[in-house]
Parts: structure tokens; sequence; C-alpha cells
């Protein structure tokens, strides 16, 4: 059940569209910059953000997918097995600056999983992170670069982030948790 | 979709949403082989137990690079190295082995039944890795992915099955397997070989391998062993070569231009396959051992990855 709406589409667009100003300053310019987004809607936030670095900058800056699967702290404490897709990262990071994209920052243990797995594939420069939302309830000491919006929540409570690609619309929105 | 067995002792009781998954997750782990370092953390503290009663060097290898890229700890015990030559029992080195509080044993055996066997007895995964001429499910499970992988898809494919299908684990598990993914097969072989009844398992026979190689999308030679010859089943291996042995011309003459030639290994160069065809453009022998190692990592991933266990009957 949607309980609230937090960024309509407009917003979106402009969260993503500060973020990439943000990032363009931060490391003056996108020369040696490389986004990768975890699976599933941190792929599609990274992708729109290239894409308004291309339009700001000139600059292409490559996007690659993480799945954090084979990393996570959880496997085996579920009982259902979560399913692998795979990692494609189809450039070097080594000595790259990597932002990296998702959509909720929450527990922050997603994020350790990424960043394992990333420096498994190489020795970054620097690794940034790039959220959409933060939401709070940090379990780790782990806190992002870019943040679209922070927002304040109750732990039962769900954040969606719905994007065109995968879900027909644009916006965010807070869930209540299930009755029973 | 979710992976709900303590073990996987066969093609046969999987249903397809099983089978693709197992692919499928296959297909996602097989970028970890091309990483210059190869291995993730995910089955770390994990024990993986190699218990191999027959020579095996592919299928052994392809578990224990699994397991290793995973993480986890692997051990071999070969029947000829170890207590197993002393006598003891199938059951009672696997208890054993419990004893030790392993989370996966693979194993292989010349019995039909004995991973099944092993697996009701003992609370960790199996993983049958042939047991007879029973089946071999590893192997098609990375069949399948080596003709998705090439063909785009399986649904509707034709494939021949050519040689001793009546003794080949592989070709059991594979005609399951291929069928359950609607798949056409055909087995074809001497008469000696082709199990009687092969029908009831949704197969067409051909007792001529022009025939049997006509406009299929993939040809599969299993391994002629010498063993068949001894018992009478085939005159000569001269003869078995001449009438089943597939060579440039009979493949050129007979099978599509963009057919798949796959042999399980170890090829009897000469036998079933002309060096020329086992190296040639249609072959992907090669591709097949190394989508091995992967189907192997999404079999141990998602038996010892996960907390199924079940009580020991």
């Amino acid at each position: 059940m949607i309980k609230a709406q937090v960024l309509d589409e407009a917003a979106l667009e402009r969260a993503l569209t500060r973020i990439s100003h943000e990032i363009l300053e931060r490391n003056g310019g996108a020369a040696a910059l490389v986004f990768v987004g975890l699976r599933t809607r941190g792929v599609t936030l990274a992708q729109r953000l290239a894409e308004r670095i291309a339009a700001i900058d000139g600059t292409k800056v490559p996007v690659g997918t993480l799945d954090i699967t084979l990393y996570r702290d959880d496997l085996g404490l579920k009982t259902d097995q979560p399913v692998v897709r795979g990692t494609d990262i189809p450039f070097p990071i080594k000595g790259k600056t990597v932002i990296l994209v998702d959509d909720v920052l929450f527990t922050g243990r997603s994020i350790r999983a990424a960043l394992d797995a990333l420096i498994d594939l190489g020795r970054p420069k620097m690794i940034q992170l790039a959220v959409l939302i933060d939401r709070g309830h940090r379990e780790l000491p782990i806190r992002p670069d870019y943040v679209g919006k922070n927002l304040p929540t109750s732990r039962r409570e769900s954040v969606a982030v719905r994007l065109k690609e995968h879900d027909g619309e644009d916006r965010v929105v807070i869930e209540a948790p299930e009755e029973g | 979709m979710a992976w709900k067995r303590k073990d996987l002792l066969t093609i046969q009781e999987l249903d397809p949403a099983e089978i693709t998954l197992v692919i499928d997750t296959a297909a996602s782990l097989r970028e970890i082989g091309g990483r210059e370092i190869k291995k993730v953390p995910t089955l770390r503290g994990k024990t993986i137990v190699n218990l191999f009663y027959e020579p095996s060097t592919r299928t052994r290898t392809s578990f224990e690079i699994a397991g290793k890229w995973l993480s986890a700890d692997v051990i071999n015990f070969a029947a000829s190295t170890s207590s197993i030559g002393k006598g003891e029992t199938l059951l009672d080195t696997a208890r054993n082995i419990e004893a030790m509080s392993p989370d996966v044993v693979v194993v292989r055996h010349s019995s039909a039944g004995a991973a099944e066997m092993l697996a009701r007895h003992l609370r960790c995964g199996v993983v049958n890795a042939g047991d007879g001429a029973h089946e071999h499910p590893t192997q098609a499970l990375l069949d399948l992915l080596t003709i998705r992988e090439r063909k785009g898809h399986l649904d509707g494919l034709q494939v021949a099955i050519v040689g001793d299908i009546a003794h080949s684990r592989v070709a059991r598990s594979n005609i399951h397997g291929m069928r359950k993914l609607g798949m056409t097969v055909t087995v074809a072989g001497p008469p000696t070989l082709i199990p009687p009844h092969v029908q009831e398992f949704g197969v067409k026979v051909s007792h001529r391998l022009e025939d049997a190689i006509r406009d299929v999308d993939v040809i599969m030679m299993l391994r002629l062993q010498q063993e068949r010859m001894t018992a009478g089943l085939i005159p000569s291996l001269r003869e078995y070569s001449r009438y089943w042995g597939l060579t440039l011309d009979r493949l050129r003459a007979s099978a599509r231009a963009d057919v798949l030639i796959m042999h399980p290994g170890p090829v009897n160069r000469g036998v079933e396959l002309s060096p020329e065809v086992a190296d040639g453009p249609y072959s992907v022998i090669l591709e097949q051992t190394g989508n091995g190692v992967a189907v192997r990592m999404a079999v141990l991933f998602l038996l010892a990855g996960t907390r199924v266990t079940q009580e020991a009957a």
C-alpha cells in the first residue's frame, strides 16, 4: 500500500541533474570516471547519470553492471537463495574513479558487498557512492557522496524507486508494511 | 523461482523451471572464469568432498575448480588412494566423511542409485557426478548451457544422440533434460547399443547415421567403451567406426552447415569422431568443458548456499 509520494517525475529528474553536476564539479570533469550500477535500478540510474554527463560535458562515461549476490553477508540466513544475474563490467576499473550507483541506501550492507566485489575486479583510484534515496538506519560505517534525497523512514516501511524502464513511471514512494 | 532441493541426483526429477534456474545461474557465474582473480567469497567456510569411485579427470577437476573459485574447501577422495580399497562399504565411508561435517558430497559410483542412497542417509547435500548407466545430471546441464549459448534458445531444437545409448548416463540425463525443455531427440546406434523400449522416453530411433544427423541442430556423439567389444555387442572397433564414426565427409554430405558437434569426452579419436571433426569448426567440445565449471559452480552455489537441510532418514 502506498503511503506517501516522495519524489515525482520532475523532482527525480532534477535530483539526477544536480547529482550529475556535483559529480563533475567534485572530480574536475568526467575524464577518469566510470559508473557501476547495482542491479537492477542502480544500473538504470547510472545510465541516466551517464546520459546527463554526456549532455553537460560531452564525455561518454562507461556504465557497468554489478551483481552483489555472491558477496552478500546473509547467504545461508535466508531460506530462499537469491538469483545470480551476473556482473558485467566490460572495462578496466584499475586506476579509475568509480561512481557506484544504487537506488536506495539503507543498512549499507549492499554497499559493503559491492565494495568487496569491485575490489576483486581491480584496484580503482577511488570509489564514490551516489544514491537516489538515503533512508537512514545504517548498520555499517558507510556514507554516500551524492544523495538525491534524504528521507527519514521507519524501519518497517519500504521505499520503492519506480523507474520508467522497469515500472512504467518515474517516482519514489513510501510503502506501508503489509497488515497482519 | 528458488532452489528447494537438498541434492542434485537426476535430471528426471527436475522440472523445466529448475533446469532453467541452474543454466541461468551458470551463465551468470561464467564471468568469474574470465577474471584476473578467479575467486568470489560466496562459499567461504563451506566444505565440499569429491568422492569418486570411478576414474575421472574432467568431472572431478571441474567440481574442484568450481568449488575453489567459490572459495569453498574441496577435498578429494579417490577409490584408489583411500580406505575404499580396504573393503569399507560406500555407506560407511560416507558416514565417516559426514562426521567431518562437509556441506556437499559429490559422488561418482559404478552402481545406479548410489548417489540417491547416500542422499537418503546424509544430512549434507549430495551431487550425483555419475551413477552407473543411470544419470549424470551436471553433464546434461552443461550440454544444455552450451547449446543455448550457441543457438540462443533450446525450445524446438532437434538433436541426434549417436553411439552407445544403452550404457550411457550422459544420454539418459540429456534425453530427460532435452525433452523437458521442448527439444526433439533422435537416438542412433547399432541395435545392440540401443535400449529396448527407448521410445517410451519420447525419442525417435534411427539405425543409420546419415538419417539420424540430417537436418538436426546438434549432434551429440557418445564415447564407445572398449568393453562393449569384448562383451560381443559390436563386432570390432573398425566396423563400428565405419558405420557410426562421424567423419568430415559424412558431416558435409548429410548435416546442416550450422550443426553443433558435441562429445562428453574423453574422445576416442578415429572411432566415434575423426580428428578433423573433433577439432573442426562445428565442434563445441572445449566449450562444453569450460561450461562444465560454470554449471558446477551453479550447482554448488544452489546446494551449499542455501539452508535447505533435511533430517537424515
